[in-house]
């Protein structure tokens, strides 16, 4: 199974490098996790990247740049992040791509920055797809950083004006991973649910070591116990998938609101036991309503990939800007890239997709699913698949957040 | 009272669990007086071997056959890796463990892929057991359970109640003695190892789909089981099995306390503002046997049952 999988990686980047012989590359490095609990989660965006540049490719490139994706494989450790970094530049990307993990983002950030500040010239731009701690686009905001998800208080923001909406949730626990997203989403919650609707009681705030907890069985019985009629969590990758198996085997029959419900097996792991109880808020889901190109898409990206599904769209939102930006700026260096991505926009499968220039964070619309059986597309090999909850789409303007930052901007 | 009947209950699976690992750890650890090093990764192939195997038959199938076939694995390493390091000492002999450990994760990593493999719980067992207090409690952990106590009793059976036990039992402490009596120690030794290993592989078979498969479940189990051998006295089997619910107990009962430093220390003046106060109980749950390791190495060096000091 993993011997075809590397051989279609292999396929695929051998394929990009001949296209590429001709032309310039643009080197683009993809740091994250390839292996251990968060591996899939790393994998899973890096085909994506893979395939949208094949892509893009395929239809001239980029001014005619053909695009090289690299995997780098960081385990999700901020140290061993900018070993491979520094790797990276030294290969000659000047794009890096992460996003597993907002402790690894903020260690790149700073990484970035210094190394800007020290090499002009040779600047390098972050793409951050997945890390959204609040703080990266407002009080840490940097010019060389663009954040292509919606962030924390976003996403929490979604979550609670739903449950604003049911008024049999009267209770709600929070469990999340110990490091500063989980902090994050845990803040956010308790602030937001605290003004949205102030009579609903926080009966617990739990959390648990990141990627270390193996059975999620205490966990789930301290919620059970706790009487709660939902459970937020920031969850993501293989404590995702564990804490809705253990959610599945002790028979936790309330809502899972979630940011990461699409983590590669936490579908199957609940079952039919997910089925209008799993929730997660992103910026696309495989169900909805899409041209037909989209469909191929996402069936061509099953096809290449058959042990995932097409989960980041977000990965073709990072692509699609990027070559719009350089285009638009008529270069692919990283500092007329930077300024045509500020305030640029896009039309995506599932709306329009705006870069905000004052933060680098991306607004586009949001949407609230819950696992069906009812649906084009399952994941996880199964039968079930994101459904659109009631009223599940929440505009562009209504998910946009304020924020604080003043970036400092380069001549 | 919900939290105590589920940390009892899953305290006790988990703990009979490190049983199976520990007691073939601290079996060896008597036939060769060091620590293998390499136990966890035992525990580990049990797992891919039944993965491997419950694909192409069924998980009954490689509940028998995987176990047996990691015994065979480490039967293969007693014999042509530790019977020739042997004889250069105790350091050759956990350097070579030492090894092992690694060259076990990274043929793993080549086999199998780095990323976690997709190990289910057989359909036959997925169903909830009973309820209380509106939770279930899984078939399979009951299952767990029961599977560990039979092999409890067969282990205790075959050492305290037969006379290949009785050699087994006078090898390990007095290997010449027997073997002037004419029995093929090199041979018994082999099988301890193979048995020890096959019960790790047991484990890893029964671990393997409640937790999760992956190249990192050796490392993460190792320090655990060294803990159990460790408090429970190195080479007692009886000290790992009181050991291995200790600890089982221990930290699923913590991860279940609300409790802050602050609630409990109060007192004191210690507050939820302060960075101590704010820490919960059950934040600290993956630390306790370790400090339960300290605090034994410091006050009952033997371990709880042990004979030996380390």
């Amino acid at each position: 199974m993993s011997f075809k999988k590397t051989a279609i990686l292999a396929a695929a980047t051998s394929a990009i490098a001949m296209s590429a012989a001709n032309a310039d590359t643009i080197k683009m490095a993809f740091i994250d996790p390839l292996s251990g609990p968060f591996g899939p989660s790393g994998e899973a965006a890096y085909t994506s990247y893979l395939l949208a540049a094949e892509h893009i490719n395929a239809n001239g490139g980029i001014n005619g740049d053909m695009i090289e994706v690299t995997g780098y494989d960081n385990k999700v450790n901020p140290k061993e992040s900018l070993v491979q970094l520094q790797k990276a530049i030294d290969d000659g990307a000047r794009y890096i791509m992460q996003g597993n993990g907002s402790s690894v983002a903020a260690a790149l950030i700073d990484a970035v920055d210094k190394y800007n500040k020290r090499n002009p010239g040779d600047e390098v731009l972050f793409f951050n797809y997945a890390a959204v701690t609040p703080a990266f686009t407002n009080e840490l905001c940097s010019f060389w950083h663009f954040r292509f998800d919606a962030h924390a208080d976003m996403k929490m923001a979604a979550i609670t004006d739903w449950i604003k909406t049911q008024d049999d949730i009267k209770s709600v626990y929070l469990i999340g991973q110990d490091y500063v997203f989980g902090q994050a989403v845990a803040a956010a919650a308790e602030g937001q649910l605290t003004e949205k609707r102030p009579d609903i009681e926080i009966v617990g705030n739990e959390l648990h070591p990141l990627g270390k907890v193996k059975d999620f069985t205490p966990y789930i019985q301290k919620i059970i116990s706790s009487g709660a009629d939902a459970v937020i969590t920031g969850n993501w990758g293989a404590d995702m998938q564990l804490l809705t198996k253990a959610a599945a085997e002790n028979g936790s029959d309330v809502p899972y609101l979630t940011f990461y419900g699409g983590s590669k097996g936490a579908v199957s792991s609940l079952g039919e036991n997910g089925i209008g109880l799993l929730h997660q808020v992103t910026e696309g889901i495989t169900n909805l309503e899409a041209s037909d190109e989209q469909y191929a898409l996402i069936e061509e990206y099953k096809e290449r990939f058959p042990d995932y599904d097409y989960y980041y769209h977000r990965v073709w939102n990072v692509m699609d800007m990027f070559k719009k930006a350089a285009e638009e700026a008529g270069s692919t260096d990283p500092i007329p890239v930077a300024k045509a991505l500020e305030g640029l926009s896009i039309e995506h499968a599932y709306g329009t997709a705006t870069m905000r220039a004052e933060d680098h964070q991306i607004q586009q619309p949001l949407f609230i699913s819950v696992v069906s059986d009812d649906v084009k597309y399952g994941v996880d090999n199964i039968d079930l698949g994101w459904k659109l909850v009631d009223n599940g789409t929440i505009a562009m303007d209504v998910a946009e957040q304020p924020t604080t930052c003043e970036m400092e901007r380069p001549e | 009272m919900e939290t105590l009947v589920f940390g009892l209950l899953n305290g006790v699976s988990y703990g009979l669990l490190l049983f199976m690992l520990s007691s073939g750890l601290t079996l060896i650890f008597s036939m060769m007086g060091v620590l293998n090093f390499a136990h966890a990764s035992f525990y580990m192939l049990g797992a891919y071997f039944a993965f491997t195997i419950s694909g192409s038959s069924s998980f009954w199938v490689a509940l028998f056959i995987a176990p047996v076939l990691v015994g065979l694995v480490g039967a293969v390493v007693e014999r042509y890796g530790l019977r020739k390091v042997h004889p250069n000492g105790h350091v050759a002999e956990l350097l070579f463990t030492f090894g092992l450990a690694y060259l076990i994760e990274e043929v793993v990593k080549i086999v199998y892929g780095k990323t976690a493999v997709d190990y289910r719980i057989p359909e036959l067992l997925n169903f909830s057991a009973f309820q209380v207090y509106g939770a279930s409690f899984p078939a399979y952990r009951l299952f767990i359970i029961v599977i560990a106590v039979g092999m409890l009793i067969g282990l205790w059976f075959l050492l305290k109640r037969t006379r290949a036990g009785l050699i087994i039992q006078a090898a390990l402490t007095h290997p010449h003695m027997v073997g002037h009596l004419g029995h093929n120690v090199p041979l018994i030794f082999m099988m301890v190892f193979g048995i020890g290993c096959a019960l790790a592989g047991l484990a890893g078979v029964m671990a393997g789909n409640i937790f999760v498969t992956d190249p990192a479940m050796a490392v993460q189990m190792g320090p655990i089981v060294f803990v159990v051998v460790v408090v429970g006295g190195i080479g007692s089997l009886e000290g790992a099995f009181v050991a291995s619910l200790v600890i089982g107990l221990l930290q699923n009962l913590a991860v279940g306390i609300n409790a802050s430093f602050a609630d409990i220390f109060g007192f004191l003046g210690l507050t939820e503002m302060s960075e101590v106060g704010s820490i919960n109980i059950s934040s600290l749950a993956p630390v306790l046997p370790f400090l339960l390791l300290v605090l034994i190495l410091i006050f009952r060096p033997q371990g709880l049952m042990g004979e030996k000091e380390l």
